[in-house]
């Protein structure tokens, strides 16, 4: 996935937020990324710190909450952990699965001064 | 400068050959003339702005105010951070301008489609053949998005409809914002069809709603039976794949049905039309399906009238 314009759009919450919050410096902040959101966390990282250069995220520290996957099983009719879309049912090899969790990415939370 | 992931990046974007009016609103607010700070971390030696530490200095330098930050208040040993609750989706920008643009298209009977593919795949050829198969039969316009060059909107104009082409400079993706403005410039038709092809590339456009009623995935035959496979977000988020190029199978070493059990495998319920721009197969069927979306919302339309 595009992890630039998702670093792009971290740091327009961030700074929507800063405009009603008050807050002119940010040191952390909370990522919540689905293990099948199609993000690459390193890459986010690296663009995460290339958009924040001079702005009030500059330096924060980025803490990436990985949540797993989860899907429902129509042959099984149970919930199954989903690492990748392409796998197989771990239960009954069956691939008719629904994902139903595992795909978030979300701004949680964020320290600032 | 580029993402290194894809090649993207901002401030290049052009509809119909003029800059993206307004502000870009999924980009970072930046002064005119003010450059992309693309530098990598130590890079630069200078260091021109403000910091704020903790504790906070009067302008004067000679008092150190615990109290005067944001918090105003200091517990010993701690700084003036606070936590600050967010739990903000990272694309409901994207997504509140896709809401609008499809509130837009159900208030006017629009279906909208979104054309998904890896260049190459035959989107364009497919699309000036949907045209010509319609014959006037339906009222249509098409948003054509490219890095660079109005080619592909040249030839959908020449086919017989109104074509605007979007440049995204380094962008690798359609995002609703230029969308909504590319429609604004397209004059809509009441009742009628929009058909957006979207960047070549199977990775960016799958996280980006644009407000369509779906995406279609063509898949061509000269690629490998694989690809979805390998890019499953894109088939997990396409409601249709058209696989396209089927009168070359006889030439090729390539199984259509292991291409459509992979497609199956990422994505259970999509739909598959076997279709040649070039021998014309299965182009009835599609055309079928579009009359079939173009006919539900319009009466979608007049029921909620």
């Amino acid at each position: 996935m595009h992890e630039m314009s998702i670093a792009e759009s971290v740091l327009q919450i961030i700074e929507d937020k800063a405009r009603t919050d008050g807050y002119t410096k940010v040191k952390a902040v909370w990522l919540e990324i689905g293990q099948l959101a199609g993000v690459e966390k390193e890459s986010l990282r690296f663009c995460f710190d290339v958009v924040t250069r001079d702005s009030i995220a500059q330096d924060a520290r980025l803490e990436i909450i990985e949540t797993a996957g989860q899907g429902w099983c129509l042959e099984c009719a149970c919930s199954v952990a989903v690492t990748a879309r392409y796998e197989p049912c771990p239960s009954c090899g069956s691939f008719q699965i629904e994902v139903t969790g595992g795909e978030e990415m979300r701004v949680k939370e964020l320290e600032v001064e | 400068m580029m993402c290194m992931t894809c090649g993207c990046g901002k401030g290049q974007t052009l509809i119909g050959g003029r800059a993206l009016g307004g502000s870009h609103s999924l980009a970072r607010q930046r002064k005119p003339g003010e450059e992309m700070h693309y530098r990598v971390r130590g890079e630069d030696a200078t260091h021109t702005h403000p910091h704020n530490h903790t504790p906070a200095h009067s302008p004067a330098h000679d008092t150190i105010d615990f109290g005067a930050g944001p918090a105003g208040a200091h517990a010993p040993g701690m700084s003036q951070s606070r936590m600050v609750k967010i739990e903000r989706d990272i694309l409901a920008k994207n997504n509140d301008y896709a809401d609008q643009n499809r509130r837009y298209f159900s208030r006017h009977g629009i279906f909208a489609l979104n054309l998904v593919s890896s260049p190459g795949s035959g989107k364009t050829t497919l699309l000036v053949k949907t045209i010509t198969a319609l014959n006037g039969a339906q009222s249509l316009a098409v948003i054509e998005g490219d890095q660079q060059t109005d080619n592909d909107a040249a030839r959908i104009r020449a086919a017989g409809a109104p074509a605007l082409q979007i440049n995204t400079g380094k962008g690798c993706h359609l995002d609703a914002h230029m969308v909504g403005q590319a429609m604004q410039r397209l004059d809509l038709k009441e009742d009628s069809l929009l058909l957006i092809e979207n960047v070549g590339n199977l990775v960016c456009p799958a996280g980006f709603d644009l407000g369509e009623a779906h995406k279609v995935v063509i898949f061509s035959v000269t690629e490998g039976e694989d690809k979805p496979l390998k890019y499953p977000d894109m088939f997990r988020a396409a409601d249709l794949m058209l696989l396209n190029k089927c009168d070359l199978l006889p030439h090729l070493d390539f199984d259509a049905d292991l291409a459509v059990e992979n497609a199956r495998r990422v994505n259970p319920t999509i739909r598959v039309i076997r279709v040649s721009a070039t021998s014309g197969e299965g182009v009835a069927e599609w055309l079928g399906w579009i009359k079939a979306g173009c006919h539900s919302t319009v009466s979608a339309k007049q029921k909620t009238l």
